[in-house]
């Protein structure tokens, strides 16, 4: 019996031996493949507003206009030039070199269709703050379009850079319509003009690029490298690493500090820390609609920006490419400023605060948080030393924004990304031109935002951001804590740049 | 035996609806489905333009009896996150889903089932000790930490393995054995308790004063009865591998229904998790049937009541 059973071991034990697992990323295959623990589940930039679509969406398609990363200007893309012609209409000139993937010529049809389709509400567009901006798009010659605006929309260069993506002519009228007679717009294969162009989606897995031979010459975003490109779903971190380790996949983003740092260590892949978009910050329920009417108290909110290390948190927990922010917005955005009101860390001033507010006998409050719940204990650790009790409300953004809305935390510990939109209309105007997202609804701050929102003299936008921000800082609104910064790890054979903007290049990148 | 199946069917589609009509109103408690399709940089404008060109705009009952009426006429609807209809998803996911499942299953019980005889031929004795042990271990070892101590060996230290993926039969071997050693504590100690009953009975006895080969005695007879309420565990075990195979299927990042419901769950996909919850729950359904059947195969008293 036991020689049965040790021979049949033995033949299974062979058998797995004989058989060797494949790798199949890396420079041998020339394919990159990156990880992340998100679905990209629709390959379409209008119909999946993810990060990882977002990525993919820079690859694949093309805007009229392209930041450049070092300069932060914005420069013709699909575009030849463009002009302002009044504050609610700009003209554009188009390149004729540029072919989509299918092989057709890009010109001023593309534009007119995509523009017309993406801002018609009923399309159901699904980031539609992206597009709504625009009214309306006309051809008015071979190689030239003009496109209108709603209103004045001085941030439009950044969204015509980076969210509103060119489709070929007719691109959705193939979508199949469902039982209920609805569109799958999303569905339609991708075609774009782009570095690299989609060969297959399989939702949940894995989609997979080749390099665009055919690509625009002269283009700012340059002729792509590698061969091949594929995004893979791997939601367990530790995967993610084993993965890299042994080849399976080239990039990974988001590994916590301290498996960044082993990693790192161990020599076996490159690791770097880089800026992104996405701040954090704590609001406060400044008119007591919580039923906690502590924070209606300047002085108590006063005392917990006093009382919080946020560059101990940057330092232990975030990692060094990020900084500790005075001001509602990302200093990377246009017109944010930190020359605002600063709130040191000061544990004794804050108790001393709490004091003079009639707290002496400390507070005890609920904190809601949804992201990196070791970030908002920390948080709650230094509360906690001043004698702020926060008992910690963690859960999902749509729960908790859901709540917010309702008016019910006391305080929550938030953080946006702008979709990386560098402006500070993308962040200081959501949050405090009087919304439901606003917690103060100050009508001073509304007022210069609107102004600056919508004017097209920067200085004139640079002034009036300035004076909303102050307000916001000078009243804690808002206590604006920090930058975030990614852990990026990849293969030692890559030769990739992170970029400050949390989209990386990926046709930028190279093998070594 | 007609009516008995009739009325064990028509509870189960109760609990079925009364399952899903609860998944749905939880899904909706835990936050607006428009905000979360609409995603975190959204505004208010935004959020309301999906809610009506999405349908969400509806009273929720209005929604969930809209749903059964189509769900009725075979219609699953549609996932707004995969732009496709939900029973063309779920049936791509279901086979890698069903393979692990029945691996992991097969694994737990060809360990778990000699373990528990030969414990019970030999009680309290090393053998034994051993089985018991491993049954404890197997109870006490979390699966993901199990998983990832695997990972690590087979995967990167020895790279025997394949990690993730569900290409070839070696991708499934870590995540059967991590997803069946779950079920091996309980099947094996059933076997075991089953058989010393069994062994001790006066059949048995009979049986071996007849003279007969003690593999005869100990599989034709002893395992044949000790086994009836183990046919009942591992096809409840089975379901539960089924929808439950969500951590396992992350952590190999195995395409299948479980990660695909941990991910509907996340995005607050309503049809998606509607659908799944009444696959899963005609799964149950079925394996519970089917295990009425096996037990009443392997014992004639069964079929006789």
């Amino acid at each position: 019996m036991f020689r049965k059973v040790i021979a049949i071991t033995a033949l299974a034990a062979a058998v797995t031996l004989t058989v060797q697992p494949v790798a199949h990323a890396g420079k041998a295959n020339d394919e990159l493949v990156w990880s992340t623990n998100r679905e990209a589940t629709i390959a379409d930039p209008y119909y999946n507003n993810t990060r990882e679509l977002v990525i993919i969406g820079n690859s694949v398609w093309d805007g009229l206009l392209f930041r450049n990363l070092e300069t932060g200007e914005f420069v013709p893309l699909l575009a030849k030039s463009y002009k302002w012609i009044d504050n609610v209409t700009i003209d554009f000139e188009l390149r004729n070199d540029v072919k989509f993937h299918d092989g057709s010529s890009f010109g001023p049809e593309d534009v007119v269709y995509t523009v017309k389709h993406v801002s018609n509400k009923d399309n159901g567009v699904l980031t539609f703050k992206n597009v709504s901006w625009m009214k309306d798009a006309e051809k008015t010659g071979a190689n030239t379009v003009r496109i209108h605006l709603h209103k004045p929309f001085p941030a439009a260069l950044a969204y015509f850079a980076q969210a509103v993506f060119m489709m070929p002519d007719g691109h959705y009228t193939s979508a199949k319509a469902n039982a209920e007679g609805k569109k799958n717009y999303g569905a339609v294969k991708p075609i774009g003009t782009g570095p690299y162009k989609i060969t297959s989606v399989v939702p949940g897995e894995s989609i997979k690029m080749v390099k665009n031979d055919g690509y625009m010459k002269n283009g700012p975003k340059g002729q792509p490298s590698i061969g091949k490109l594929t995004f893979r779903t791997l939601k367990e971190m530790n995967t993610q690493i084993a993965e890299l380790l042994t080849g399976g996949v080239d990039m990974i983003w988001d590994v916590p500090k301290d498996q960044a740092v082993k990693l790192k260590d161990s020599g076996r892949a490159t690791v770097t820390n880089a800026k992104t978009m996405r701040i954090s910050y704590i609001a406060f329920d400044v008119d007591g609609g919580s039923g906690n009417p502590a924070f209606k108290n300047k002085k108590v909110r006063e005392a917990v920006a006093h009382a919080i290390n946020r560059k101990s948190i940057v330092e232990n927990l975030v990692g060094p490419a990020s900084v500790v922010i005075d001001s509602a917005c990302h200093p990377d955005q246009f017109g944010c400023t930190q020359d605002v009101k600063k709130w040191d860390y000061d544990p004794a001033k804050a108790k001393a605060l709490l004091k003079e507010a009639g707290y002496e006998k400390g507070i005890t409050t609920d904190i809601y948080a949804y992201r990196q719940r070791e970030f908002t204990e920390a948080v709650i650790g230094d509360l906690a030393n001043v004698g702020i009790q926060a008992n910690m409300k963690f859960m999902q953004y749509r729960a908790l924004r859901d709540l917010v809305w309702k008016g019910t935390p006391p305080i929550h510990h938030m953080t946006w990304g702008s979709n990386s939109i560098p402006d500070v209309s993308a962040i200081t105007s959501h949050f405090f031109s009087g919304g439901r997202d606003d917690p103060a609804k100050d009508p001073k701050v509304a007022a210069a935002l609107k102004i600056a929102d919508t004017s097209v003299d920067p200085e004139v936008r640079k002034a009036k951001y300035k004076e909303a921000l102050e307000i916001i800082s000078s009243e804690l609104y808002w206590l604006p804590m920090f930058t975030y910064a990614k852990y990026y790890a990849y293969g030692n054979e890559v030769d990739f740049t992170p970029t400050p903007d949390e989209i990386p290049r990926f046709y930028t990148a190279k093998w070594k | 035996m007609l009516i008995y199946a009739v009325k064990r069917l028509s509870v189960a589609i109760l609990v079925a609806l009364t399952v899903s009509l609860l998944t749905f109103s939880m899904i909706y408690l835990s936050g607006d489905p428009a905000m979360a399709l609409a995603g975190e940089a959204a505004t208010q404008a935004d959020i309301e333009n999906i809610r009506r060109v999405y349908g969400y705009d509806q009273p929720i009952y209005v929604q969930y009896f809209d749903w059964l009426g189509n769900a009725l006429k075979g219609n699953l609807g549609q996932s707004h996150y995969l732009n496709s209809p939900v029973s063309e998803v779920i049936f791509t996911r279901l086979p890698v889903t069903m393979i692990l499942g029945a691996s992991a299953l097969s694994f737990g019980l060809l360990l778990a089932i000699p373990l528990g005889v030969l414990a019970a031929m030999r009680p309290n004795t090393l053998i034994d000790r051993f089985a018991l042990g491993l049954a404890v271990i197997g109870q006490a070892l979390p699966s993901f930490w199990f998983a990832l101590i695997m990972i690590f060996f087979f995967g990167v230290a020895l790279r025997w393995l394949p990690i993730t993926g569900s290409d070839s039969w070696l991708n499934f071997v870590m995540p059967s054995i991590a997803l069946g050693y779950y079920i091996t504590p309980a099947v094996m100690r059933l076997t075991r308790a089953g058989m010393i009953e069994v062994l001790s009975s006066d059949y048995i006895r009979t049986a071996r004063a007849k003279g007969l080969r003690p593999s005869i005695v100990l599989f034709k007879h002893a395992l044949r009865n000790a086994i009836i309420p183990v046919v009942s565990l591992a096809a409840v075990q089975f379901g539960f591998m089924l929808g439950g195979s969500i951590v396992i299927e992350t952590i190999f990042a195995i395409n299948g229904l479980g990660q695909l419901a941990w991910e509907s769950i996340l995005r607050a996909d309503l049809p998606m998790m509607q659908a799944i919850v009444l696959v899963l729950s005609c799964f149950y359904i079925i394996l519970t049937l089917v295990a009425d059947i096996l037990n009443a195969f392997l014992d004639p008293r069964i079929r006789v009541s």
